[in-house]
C-alpha cells in the first residue's frame, strides 16, 4: 500500500500490523528528459547523487554519499553511485539502504538529498522520484515524485526520523543548488 | 458436456480410460481402493496409495499435492472388482490443516484422456473429517459409471478403510500417511496458498437430466450393496457431515454446490515468534567451508568495528552535548545565582547519562550477538585459522592443499575485551611480515633483550604455522642469524630439522643466502616473464621460500641491505617472502632509505599493541600475537607430523 505524497506531507513508518520497521531503502530515480533541436539524438546524460545526512541533533554527525558507502557505524549504505540514470525503466537508479534498528541512538534524522553532479538543472531530468521501501518485503511505502523541473541543482527530498519509538519520514521537496551534499547544508538546515 | 454431479448423483462414462483431476487448494493425499460385488476390499493389493501409487489399471500420485492427476483404466483392472472408490486423506503429521473444514472445498473432475470433463463434483458441507470418499466408478449391467459419493470420515483413513473391509485397516492408513509425511520431507514447502475462487471456474452450463435427484435409490453412498452386512459406513466417531440445512435427515445432499458459500479461506498462518538467530558457523558465502568461515571473520570484524564506531560516536555527541549545555549554562549571568546554574548543569548531565546508556545497551546487546556467533566459530576452525590452543592442533593432519589465509594473531578494541577477532591474512603472502623488537608505546615489556627474546619466538610461531598449513614440499624456511643470538629461541625449528638449512651466521653466511634467493626471484621472474616456466633448472626448488632475518642490520653491508630490498619488493610476485625480526632504531644509521622497506612490510608486535587498523573505520585494533601456549607441546609434535610427512613424501 503505497503512499503518494506531497511536499511536506509525513507518514509514520510503521507497518500495517503495528509492528516497527527494521530496514528501509530509499530509492531514486531519474532519466533524462528528451531533447528537442537539431542534435537531438545525442546521448545526454545526467549524474545525480543521493545522498544522506545523519543528524544528531541539528549537527550532521555522518554522511553517506558516493565517497563515503557507508555510514561508519554501518547503518546506512548507499549501493553505489549511478552516473547515468534509468534508460527509462522507472526503477530504481541509486538506492540508501537504511537499517533502523542499527541507525545509532544518538542520531535522530536522515535527510536525504538529491545532487546533479554534472551540473545540469532539473529542467532537463524527467521522472525523477523517490520512494520509501520496506527492504523486509519489498513493498513500496511511500512515493514522492518530483514536480515539473526549475533552474536548481539539487533538491533535498525527504527526512526521516525518530518520532517517539518509531521513525517517521516528512517528504521535503525543497530545491537547492550545489554539487554536492555540503554545498546543501545551508538549506537542510532549516528542515531540521 | 459436463455433468457438474450433486452429492449422490450419478452419470455414465463413455469411456473406460480417464483421468481423474483433484484440486483442493491445499496438499492432499489422493488414493483408490478397489472393491468387489460386497464392497469389501480384499486386500492391500487393492488399495493404491502414495507408497504404492501403480495398481493394474490404476495410478494415483506419489505425494500429497494441491493437484492431482490419477489415471485409470477400467479395462484393466481385475475382472472381480466391481467398484472403484476415488478417496482423499489430509496428510498428517507435518503441520498442514488438520480438517477438511479449514481448506477450500475439494474439486474433482473425470475427464478423458483428451482432457475433456465427463463429470466434475465439489465436495461441499466437509467440516471435521479428515478423509472422504470423492467418486466411486461402479459397474452396472456391464457399463461403468460414476457416483458422487463425498462421504467424509472425521476417524480419517483408518475408519474410512475399516469401513470398506480391508482386514488390518489401520496398519495400512498409518502406512499410507508415513510414505506421505516422508514424501512431504523431501519435497520443497507447500506452495503459496491459492484463493478458494482461483481452483474453481467451470462452466456453468448443467448437464441435462441432472438436475432431479439421480440415481434413484441413493439413500447412502453405496446403495448397491445394502444387504451385505457391513457396519454403516455412518462415522463411528465424531460429528455426522450432513449440513444443517438438509431439510430432512436425508444423507443426500441436494444443494447445488454452485450456491453454497465457499467453505472459508484459512486463516492465514501467524507469524512464529521472532527470537535472536542462534548464530552458526560458516554462516556466510563462498565455495567451501573454509570460504564462508573467513567471510564470517570478516565480517564479525567489520560488524565489531561498526558496533564499536556506533557507541564511540554516540558517547562523543553526548559529552560534546554536555559541555556545550554546561557552557551555556556557564556563561548565562542569570545562572549565576540562585539554583537554576545547578538544574541546568544538573539536566545536562542526566542527558549525557541517559545517552550514554542508551549506546552502551546497543553496544552490550551487539557484543552479547557477536560473542556467541565467536563462541561457535572459534571451535570451528581449521587448524590455519584456528589458535594454537585450539584442540584442531592436536589433531594435525599435513594438509593436501594450501589454505586460503593465515591467522596471525587476534584483534580486539577496548569497549569489548572478551571478544576477539582472530587476524587472517590471505595466503600467498602479499607483504613481507616485521616482528618488531623494538620498544612499543604500551611498553608492557622493558627490558630490550626480553623484548628481543619474544619477538623471535613470535617469528617461530609464525614460521612453524606456515610450514604446517602447507603441503609437504610447499614451504621453505631460511634463517639468517648474524650474531646467533636467536638460537635458543630457533631451537624448535633446529632440532625437528625443518629449515633448509641450519642458520646462517656471519656476514658471509648472510651474503650467501641472499644471493641464492635473489638468484632464485631472477630466475622464476625471468621464466615467468618470457612465458617459459619449463625451462627453470632443475634443482630450483618450487616451494614458498620465507626468509627470516634476525638482528638486522647486524652482518648486513649495503650491498646486502640492497638485496634484502630487492627481495622485500620483487620478491612476494615470486613467492620469496620475508620476515624481518627487527628494531628500527638499530637500522637507523641508515636514514630514511630504509623507510619504504618497513612500510613495506605488515608490522605484528610480540606483545599486545594497538597499532593495527581496520579498513572501514580506522579504530585502532590492539594486535595480541599468536603464541604457543607456554608448556605446551604443540609445535614440537605439529612440527615432527611436518617432518615426516616429508620423509614418507621422498622416499
Amino acid at each position: 500500500m503505497t503512499v503518494n505524497m506531497t511536499k511536506g506531507q509525513a507518514i509514520s513508518l510503521e507497518k500495517n500490523d503495528g509492528a516497527t520497521l527494521t530496514a528501509v531503502r530509499m530509492g531514486l530515480g531519474w532519466q533524462a528528459a528528451p531533447r528537442r533541436g537539431l542534435f537531438g539524438k545525442r546521448t545526454r546524460e545526467i549524474d545525480l547523487d543521493a545522498s544522506a545526512v545523519l543528524f544528531a541533533d541539528k549537527q550532521p554527525v555522518d554522511v553517506v554519499f558516493f565517497r563515503h558507502l557507508v555510514s561508519d557505524d554501518g547503518s546506512v549504505r548507499h549501493t553505489g553511485d549511478n552516473l547515468v540514470g534509468g534508460a527509462g525503466q522507472g526503477g530504481d537508479d541509486e538506492s540508501v539502504l537504511v537499517d533502523l534498528q542499527r541507525v545509532p541512538v544518538h542520531i535522530d534524522q536522515i535527510v536525504f538529498t538529491v545532487n546533479s553532479f554534472t551540473g545540469q538543472t532539473f529542467e532537463e531530468v524527467q521522472n525523477a522520484f523517490c520512494r520509501l521501501v520496506d527492504e523486509t518485503n519489498g513493498q513500496e511505502m511511500a512515493r514522492y515524485t518530483l514536480d515539473g523541473g526549475g533552474q536548481y541543482t539539487a533538491q533535498i527530498m525527504a527526512k526521516v526520523h525518530r518520532s517517539g519509538a518509531g521513525w517517521q519520514m516528512t517528504a521535503l521537496g525543497t530545491p537547492a543548488n550545489g554539487r554536492t551534499f555540503q554545498d546543501l547544508m545551508p538549506t537542510i538546515l532549516p528542515h531540521l | 458436456m459436463t455433468a457438474e454431479l450433486v452429492r449422490g448423483q450419478n452419470h455414465a462414462l463413455p469411456q473406460t480410460r480417464l483421468e481423474i483431476r483433484v484440486s483442493a487448494g491445499k496438499p492432499v493425499v489422493a488414493g483408490a481402493t478397489l472393491s468387489d460385488q460386497q464392497g469389501q476390499v480384499r486386500g492391500t493389493e487393492w488399495v493404491a496409495h502414495p507408497g504404492s501409487p501403480q495398481l493394474p489399471g490404476l495410478e494415483v500420485s506419489q505425494q500429497a499435492a494441491a493437484d492431482h492427476r490419477l489415471a485409470v483404466d477400467l479395462d484393466a483392472l481385475p475382472t472381480a472388482v466391481d467398484r472403484v472408490n476415488v478417496l482423499l486423506a489430509l496428510p498428517t503429521g507435518v503441520g498442514g490443516p488438520a480438517r477438511f473444514g479449514a481448506i477450500a472445498a475439494p474439486f474433482i473432475a473425470v475427464t478423458g484422456l483428451d482432457g475433456t470433463e465427463v463429470a466434475s463434483y465439489t465436495i461441499t458441507d466437509l467440516d471435521a473429517e479428515s478423509a472422504v470418499v470423492a467418486l466411486e466408478l461402479y459397474r452396472r449391467q456391464g457399463a461403468w459409471k460414476v457416483r458422487a459419493v463425498g462421504q467424509g470420515y472425521a476417524g480419517g483413513l483408518a475408519d474410512m478403510l475399516s469401513d470398506q473391509g480391508l482386514p488390518g485397516a489401520r496398519e495400512i492408513a498409518s502406512q499410507i500417511l508415513d510414505a506421505v509425511a516422508r514424501g512431504l520431507a523431501r519435497s520443497v514447502s507447500a506452495p503459496p496458498p491459492r484463493t478458494a475462487d482461483g481452483d474453481r471456474v467451470r462452466r456453468t452450463a448443467p448437464a441435462a437430466g441432472s438436475s432431479s435427484a439421480a440415481g434413484g435409490a441413493a439413500s447412502r453412498p453405496a446403495p448397491d450393496h445394502q444387504a451385505q452386512p457391513q457396519p454403516q459406513p455412518q462415522p463411528q466417531s465424531g460429528p455426522p457431515q450432513q449440513p444443517a440445512s438438509a431439510a430432512s435427515d436425508s444423507p443426500v445432499n441436494y444443494t447445488h454446490p454452485k450456491r453454497r458459500p465457499t467453505a472459508p479461506p484459512e486463516p492465514p498462518p501467524s507469524a512464529p515468534p521472532t527470537q535472536p538467530d542462534q548464530p552458526v558457523a560458516g554462516d556466510a558465502t563462498g565455495w567451501d567451508m573454509e570460504e564462508r568461515l573467513y567471510n564470517q571473520i570478516w565480517g564479525m570484524f567489520e560488524d565489531l568495528a561498526r558496533a564499536v564506531a556506533a557507541y564511540r560516536s554516540a558517547v562523543d555527541f553526548a559529552e560534546s552535548r554536555r559541555d556545550r549545555e554546561l557552557d551555556q549554562a556557564l556563561s548565562d549571568p542569570r545562572s549565576r545565582i540562585g539554583g537554576a546554574g545547578d538544574a541546568v548543569r544538573e539536566t545536562a548531565r542526566a542527558k549525557h547519562a541517559q545517552l550514554v546508556d542508551q549506546a552502551r545497551q546497543v553496544l552490550d546487546r551487539d557484543l552479547a550477538q557477536l560473542k556467541a556467533e565467536a563462541d561457535v566459530v572459534e571451535p570451528a576452525l581449521p587448524p590455519a585459522y584456528a589458535a594454537w590452543d585450539n584442540p584442531t592442533w592436536h589433531a594435525y593432519r599435513v594438509p593436501f592443499e594450501v589454505p586460503m589465509a593465515l591467522r596471525l594473531g587476534d584483534l580486539q578494541l577496548p569497549e569489548s575485551p572478551e571478544l576477539q577477532i582472530p587476524l587472517l591474512v590471505r595466503l600467498p603472502l602479499e607483504r613481507g611480515l616485521w616482528i618488531d623488537s623494538g620498544r612499543s608505546r604500551t611498553d608492557a615489556v622493558a627490558d630490550s633483550g626480553e623484548l628481543r627474546r619474544l619477538a623471535m619466538q613470535t617469528a617461530v610461531a609464525h614460521a612453524a604455522r606456515l610450514l604446517a598449513v602447507y603441503p609437504v614440499g610447499g614451504f621453505t624456511v631460511h634463517v639468517v642469524d648474524p650474531a646467533g643470538s636467536a638460537a635458543p629461541s630457533l631451537a624448535p625449528l633446529v632440532n625437528a630439522g625443518v629449515l633448509a638449512g641450519p642458520p646462517a651466521v656471519g656476514a658471509a653466511g648472510v651474503m650467501e643466502v641472499l644471493a641464492r634467493l635473489t638468484q632464485r626471484v631472477d630466475l622464476v621472474q625471468m621464466a615467468v616473464r618470457g612465458g617459459a616456466a619449463d625451462s627453470l633448472p632443475p634443482g630450483l626448488d618450487t616451494a614458498e621460500q620465507l626468509l627470516i632475518v634476525n638482528d638486522f642490520p647486524h652482518g648486513f653491508d649495503d650491498r646486502a641491505v640492497t638485496q634484502l630490498r630487492y627481495l622485500a619488493d620483487e620478491g612476494p610476485a615470486v613467492g620469496v617472502h620475508l620476515m624481518m625480526v627487527a628494531d628500527r632504531e638499530d637500522a637507523s644509521q641508515f636514514g630514511p632509505v630504509l623507510d619504504p622497506l618497513w612500510r613495506s612490510l605488515l608490522r605484528l608486535t610480540p606483545v599486545p599493541d594497538d597499532h593495527l587498523a581496520d579498513p572501514w573505520i580506522g579504530h585502532a585494533w590492539t594486535y595480541q600475537p599468536a603464541l604457543i601456549p607456554p608448556g605446551s607441546q604443540i609445535l614440537q609434535q605439529v612440527l615432527d607430523q611436518v617432518v615426516a610427512a616429508r620423509r614418507a613424501w621422498l622416499r
